[in-house]
């Protein structure tokens, strides 16, 4: 089977964006890979679960690589999963993983979340802010985190930073 | 089979969605405007995110063969 350029199912977008004006050599670099500045993608990282950790992170290096700026907003258990010194702690599976699927999925040859989050960051605009309720809520301190994330921001600054992208919970 | 000469062949089969895109992704990003890229891969993902993600970074899809078990993705860095 042999299939052209001209099958592929995506055509090129007929409309640019302006580009976002590059702060360093590394954007510059990433804005001639994707032309376009597309909507962010921005997810809202509750669980904190292997599984649904992985399945946002999968989410985002996409996101990344088809050139959407990601947000992630770490909230109540996701939050606890990125402490310093418990990213690659095992943080179980979701409830409605069963007995027969467990095994599965933690002997699955995919590429741990945080892997697949720096990755995102390599090939694209990645933002991870911890949210600041629930930093206070769990007692987290800014150097309670792994430096996989940005910083700590409120609800609205996300809310912000989403602008007219969407919103997705996990 | 292709005619199309190779510049460098990046072997993930077996590896698991998004790592075949990934790997092109990187591979291009160090590589020369012109120069021709072969993924093997075997990752059912692939055959719809490499000719998506070319397209989107506007990049040149030569061919995709599919083989026994795996699928070659032929892309031009076009930039």
């Amino acid at each position: 089977m042999a299939l052209s350029a001209r099958d592929s199912l995506l055509s090129p977008p007929s409309v640019s964006a302006p580009k976002l004006v590059a702060e360093n050599s590394w954007q510059m670099e990433e804005n001639l890979m994707i032309d376009e500045q597309d909507k962010p993608l921005s997810l809202v990282m509750f669980s904190g679960t292997d599984d649904k950790l992985t399945a946002a992170a999968v989410l985002a290096v996409g996101a990344a690589a088809m050139g959407r700026p990601v947000n992630l907003f770490l909230q109540y258990y996701a939050l606890d999963a990125f402490r310093a010194g418990k990213v690659n702690a095992d943080h179980a599976l979701s409830p409605e993983a069963t007995a027969a699927q467990a095994p599965v999925i933690r002997g699955h040859k995919g590429q741990h979340w945080s892997d697949l989050l720096r990755q995102a960051r390599e090939v694209g605009e990645v933002n991870i802010q911890a949210c600041a309720l629930s930093m206070d809520m769990f007692g987290i301190g800014r150097d309670d985190l792994d430096p996989i994330v940005d910083g700590i921001e409120g609800v609205a600054a996300f809310i912000a930073s989403a602008s007219d992208g969407q919103v997705v919970f996990i | 089979m292709s005619t199309v000469q190779i510049d460098k062949t990046i072997d993930v089969r077996g590896m698991a969605c998004p790592g075949p895109l990934m790997n092109l992704i990187g591979a291009i990003r160090q590589g020369q405007v012109g120069q021709v890229f072969e993924v093997l891969s075997s990752d059912e993902g692939s055959k719809t995110d490499i000719p998506a993600w070319v397209a989107k970074a506007k990049h040149e899809l030569v061919e995709v063969n599919q083989d026994s078990g795996y699928a070659h993705f032929i892309v031009r860095k076009a930039r």
